[in-house]
């Protein structure tokens, strides 16, 4: 478990390879912000052999859908929503392309296969911590379906964004092996 | 009759919510605090300290503590010698919740219907209210902004009777077991005991209404409240499901009369900022 790794953005896949569960990492550079929605209509797009109106190649996705930004700032309120819901959509991204993505809570045993085929990585960030991450998004602009609102699809600009590796490129899980060293049998407690 | 003016219900209400999403409490504050030292996690001491972080941040610089400021539930108790003045009651309340979400820049997170476009209505309406008839000339207002993360992972048994207590806590406990890592822990638990199938819920999201670290006044929901937490903390889910010893601040139960065939629970998640405000007026 390493502390504060730097990771630029684009991750190269040497980087990605190189991170192991429980890695403290400062990304900078430039994401995209995508949720429910607009994972509903990227998926639509690409069942139905359309393209989508930007390049998810080599990209990694924050699911996260900001408060709207108060004057002077880029966003609002911007931690991550929980990426489970994200499952049912992210083997067809990863297919074209995304390399890693950034939420909360644990991904389901198919979607951490599909990571692990494919070398992606999936990190958290503190679910709560929306005023704190905030801080480390620089710029922001809509990049497609703006219709839907706080769900429209962002590209992001973060400066040393705070994030864990949860599931690695060698199939480790931080919430599998963070409840096992702490499990205790119910009458020690 | 005392009158009061929906016109102060509305501002009332656009008050409540915006404080809520942007001022932790002082009980959730001092819990986390406790949480910092207790947690045997290094991982999950880090989680904390973003946690106390973050409620500094929202503070100082009045950005909501969470992005997902969620759907506006309501708890009404209106005085029976109150008159309410100027308009329709719900009406004022859904005006308090729209000024709230849109001149307040917090997130509208409702859609219109479920299952088809899921088209947003642009200004978190309709609130989700409870109003009970209560004695006296006024009117308490509790707004409890509601995110998706905690209620998704929330969910109700009708239990047969014969499971009695440890049926309940085996219950409280696979619920916080399956889906706790996601739904923001350290969590509040709200769990609601008797009723039916409606009233169960709701006496589970009346119970987290409660302060944190006020037991229930009778000693024997107060054991089952602290018996309930142990077994959720041997978990090992720890803040932010990441693993360690701290994976609920509290548990809250609440109990009504039941049919004689039924033993309902209901078991209300809560995030670790526990946000909720409330006003007389």
């Amino acid at each position: 478990m390493s502390d504060r790794i730097v990771g630029r953005l684009p991750l190269s896949d040497i980087f990605l390879r190189s991170l192991r569960v429980g890695d403290r990492v400062q990304l900078t550079g430039r994401l995209l912000v995508a949720r429910d929605a607009a994972h509903r209509r990227m998926i639509e797009t690409l069942r139905g052999g359309g393209g989508l109106p930007f390049d998810i190649a080599g990209q990694t996705i924050y699911y996260m859908g900001p408060t709207p930004p108060p004057p002077g700032r880029a966003v609002g309120a911007a931690g991550p929503t929980t990426s489970g819901r994200m499952d049912a959509y992210i083997v067809d991204l990863l297919d074209a392309g995304l390399v890693a993505t950034i939420g909360k809570g644990p991904r389901s045993p198919e979607v951490r296969k599909a990571m692990l085929e494919r070398g992606a990585v999936y990190f958290v960030a503190t679910g709560g911590a929306g005023a704190l991450l905030s801080r480390a998004i620089v710029a922001a602009r809509i990049l497609a379906y703006a219709d839907l609102g706080p769900e429209a699809v962002r590209e992001i600009e973060v400066v040393d964004f705070p994030v864990i590796v949860a599931n690695d490129t060698q199939g480790g899980d931080v919430f599998e092996e963070g409840r096992r060293r702490f499990e205790t049998a119910p009458g020690d407690a | 009759m005392r009158e009061i003016h929906t016109q102060s219900i509305a501002d009332t209400v656009s008050r409540l919510v915006r404080e809520a999403c942007t001022y932790l409490t002082d009980d959730v504050r001092c819990a986390l605090e406790s949480a910092l030292e207790r947690e045997a996690s290094e991982l999950g001491r880090r989680v904390l300290r973003q946690l106390l972080q973050n409620a500094c941040i929202a503070a100082e610089e009045g950005v909501p503590l969470c992005q997902d400021t969620g759907l506006a539930v309501l708890f009404i108790e209106l005085g029976q010698d109150a008159h309410i003045v100027g308009g329709d009651l719900s009406a004022a309340l859904n005006e308090g919740v729209r000024r709230g979400y849109v001149d307040g820049l917090l997130r509208r997170s409702c859609v219109v219907e479920p299952c088809h476009s899921r088209t947003n209505t642009g200004d978190n309406t309709p609130a989700i209210i409870h109003t009970r008839i209560v004695p006296g000339d006024q009117l308490r207002i509790v707004a409890l902004p509601k995110g998706a993360g905690a209620e998704n992972k929330s969910a109700l048994a009708m239990l047969e009777p014969s499971k009695g207590w440890a049926g309940v806590v085996d219950f409280v406990v696979e619920v916080v077991s399956k889906g706790g890592a996601g739904a923001c822990p350290p969590l509040v638990v709200g769990v609601g005991l008797g009723g039916n199938f409606e009233q169960v819920a709701l006496l589970a999201k009346t119970a987290l209404l409660r302060p944190l670290g006020s037991p229930a006044k009778d000693p024997r929901l107060g054991g089952l409240e602290d018996h309930i937490e142990q077994r959720c903390n041997a978990l090992g889910i720890g803040p932010m499901g990441l693993g360690g010893t701290v994976t609920v601040l509290d548990v809250f139960v609440e109990e009504a009369p039941c049919h004689i065939a039924s033993l309902p629970v209901a078991v209300n998640l809560q995030c670790h900022a526990q946000r909720h405000r409330e006003a007389r007026l």
